[in-house]
């Protein structure tokens, strides 16, 4: 079982009134409430975070890409993971991931990929998102109908200016280039693992079976909608003759681990709350463009999908509605032991540092967890198989030590 | 009029199209919201031309629209059309994303039309009065911009039809559609070819529609030359709805002039 350590990075400071007296978190969010000395704290305390987390030994450390979002603080995850290259060493560096639709030519997020995986060592995950509505239409102006055809014709791309030794013409709908040939190369061959985020979408799941990858549900909503999802995409497995490998399966989940129960409620009540009613708040017509999700998916839906429902939960409700798991390190193990092992997962995207936790608290929440939990996780799970979705990076003897002159 | 099936290019695109009447061809060219099937604007026109009411690629019972790429796509798609149908120097009438559609067909080859209609039409962009995102209302808000009177009948009746999943599902269809060459702002270079329209145009604005306000009319009537611009003081962006029978005159009474 892998334990991967994500960021979100968001804006601590969004005042207790932000719900009612602003429109959104996305989008149309005021800059007005951003203060550059605080982000200035706010990166690198959250850097701090990450390669705090490489030190305790999780899997990975895992960022994402957002933009005009006041919870999501990285328009380019890639500068972070830059960041973290040199002062990490053991963890897998994962981005969750670059919208590739958004990027022209996508040959931009190859050359970069390339870079961070020479610079690490060969220790890179790749993920490639389709990437949110209010990220790609409205922020980024994609056409929503178009979205899902250009991201796949920017994949296949990518792959291929990874893979082909020598230059190629490339002569696509959304993507002309005469000569395609980049430097420098990833190390890790045919190419560093790919990991594919998604929401839910049907089609997805069919074509991360088909392509062997690794498929990574990221909802803040916890394991019950995953639970779903789940099932969803390992019977796409099944169609596409694959093995039901847990490590080509992932999802993200909110963790608060603390002495006791009632003490976990104490640390981390405040942030969980600040983080679903000020985090996200995003109004409906923000969700999803007309032509962002197909029709199949649109009548897959039970319900309209809405953020709008968190509105009046609190801490009882989000832990006993799954979207939290917390309490004490016995209570978080045997919860996801056994969500995991319903749902035959084994990448664990754990979110333990959330809204406006503290540094304080977020490295408590980390050390118990890389304690108390991670090794517990690793021992009872999935050791019968194989993670192929792991990167493969140089040996420790032939990597540069990052040295002082 | 009747409901008839059409192939376009050999099938690649296939759409159902109101068909009858008596006299010269008119192509109408529906809006984002989809074809006004059944509209009794229509029947009207019907008494004194021979109407053409396809459904566009992506819309309704249209499709084709992966077929199409940009707002040129889609006009020499309705080139097309007039080509398989044989039909010879039709007037087109054209309501909003029609209406821009409408014009880039004529700024294609305007000596192969008649007489154009564009019933305020999209495809301009003014920075000082730009067109809200549409694309983002809920019934309500479409409602309050389209109608001069949303509480009126017609603004019910819309709100009503648009309580049905059935419907909902079909109102997101077109607006992805429309996202085609509307997204994410409604100018996609008409302002470059738009002085191509050397042909009798008439304008119709809404005087309250505030999607696609009045100030495009005085816009659209600079840029074409020879243009008539005619307000409707009842109406915001459904002229033809909302007073039916002064739009139906007002066509009618130009294209016969």
């Amino acid at each position: 079982m892998k334990s991967h350590w994500f960021h979100l990075m968001p804006y601590q400071d969004l005042p207790e009134d932000f719900k009612e007296k602003h429109p959104s978190v996305w989008v149309d969010v005021s800059s007005e409430l951003f203060d550059p000395a605080r982000g200035h704290q706010f990166y690198n305390e959250y850097l701090d975070e990450l390669e705090f987390a490489d030190s305790l030994g999780f899997d990975g450390i895992c960022v994402n890409e957002h933009h005009a979002n006041a919870y999501g603080l990285m328009p380019s995850p890639n500068i972070i993971l830059a960041a973290l290259a040199r002062r990490t060493s053991k963890a897998a560096l994962i981005v969750l991931g670059n919208s590739i639709a958004l990027y022209n030519p996508p040959i931009r997020i190859a050359e970069e990929m390339a870079m961070l995986d020479c610079i690490s060592g060969g220790r890179f995950v790749g993920g490639f998102p389709v990437g949110t509505s209010m990220d790609t239409n409205f922020a980024y102006g994609q056409t929503p109908l178009t979205l899902r055809e250009k991201y796949r014709e920017g994949h296949d791309l990518i792959i291929k200016a990874w893979t082909e030794p020598e230059p190629f013409a490339f002569n696509g709908k959304y993507n002309q280039l005469r000569y395609v040939n980049i430097w420098p190369r990833p190390i890790q061959k045919p190419h560093p693992p790919v990991w594919i985020p998604g929401g839910g979408s049907v089609e997805t799941w069919d074509w991360v079976a088909a392509h062997d990858y690794m498929y990574a549900f990221l909802s803040y909503f916890g394991y019950e909608p995953a639970t779903q999802v789940m099932k969803g995409y390992w019977e796409a497995v099944d169609r596409a003759g694959r093995d039901p490998n847990p490590y080509r399966a992932g999802y993200l989940q909110v963790i608060g681990v603390s002495e006791t129960d009632a003490q976990a409620e104490k640390d981390y009540a405040e942030a969980v709350s600040y983080f679903y009613h000020r985090c996200l708040h995003v109004p409906d017509h923000w969700a999803a463009a007309p032509g962002y999700l197909t029709l199949k998916t649109i009548k897959s839906l039970k319900s309209p999908f809405s953020f709008e429902q968190l509105a009046d939960l609190k801490w009882k409700d989000f832990v006993e509605q799954g979207y939290v798991i917390a309490g004490s390190p016995a209570t978080v193990r045997d919860r996801l032991v056994e969500v995991l092992k319903e749902m035959n997962v084994g990448q664990l995207f754990t979110l333990l540092h959330f809204g406006n936790l503290s540094a304080a608290s977020t490295r408590k929440n980390t050390e118990l967890y890389a304690k108390e939990v991670l090794p517990f996780l690793r021992e009872q799970l999935w050791n019968e198989w194989e993670d192929r979705w792991a990167p493969h990076p140089m040996k420790e003897e032939d990597r540069m030590p990052v040295v002082a002159l | 009029m009747q409901e008839v099936k059409v192939a376009v290019r050999n099938g690649k695109f296939t759409t159902s199209m109101q068909w009858g009447g008596n006299g010269e061809p008119l192509l109408f060219l529906h809006g984002a919201g989809g074809p006004m099937v059944g509209a009794p604007f229509l029947e009207e026109l019907a008494q004194n031309f021979t109407v053409y009411a396809p459904a566009h690629p992506g819309f309704g019972l249209g499709t084709g629209i992966e077929h199409i790429d940009d707002v040129i796509d889609f006009a020499l798609y309705y080139h097309d059309f007039l080509d398989e149908l044989q039909i010879d120097s039709p007037h087109i009438v054209g309501h909003s994303l029609g209406g821009m559609l409408a014009a880039e067909i004529a700024a294609l080859a305007p000596y192969r039309l008649n007489r154009l209609v564009l019933v305020c039409p999209a495809g301009l962009w003014l920075d000082d009065n730009p067109i809200p995102d549409f694309f983002t209302f809920n019934p309500q808000q479409m409602v309050e911009h389209v109608f001069h009177d949303p509480s009126g009948p017609m603004s019910q009746m819309f709100t009503e039809q648009l309580q049905s999943p059935e419907a909902q599902l079909e109102m997101y269809k077109c607006l992805a559609s429309t996202g085609k060459f509307l997204w994410p702002i409604p100018d996609k270079g008409l302002k470059k070819r738009i002085h191509r329209l050397q042909l009798p145009t008439l304008l119709l604005w809404g005087e309250s529609d505030k999607l696609i306000p009045p100030v495009y009319g005085e816009a659209f009537q600079r840029a074409i030359p020879g243009s008539r611009l005619v307000h409707f003081a009842s109406s915001g962006h459904m002229i033809m709805l909302e007073e039916q029978e002064s739009f139906v005159d007002a066509v009618s009474d130009f294209l016969l002039e």
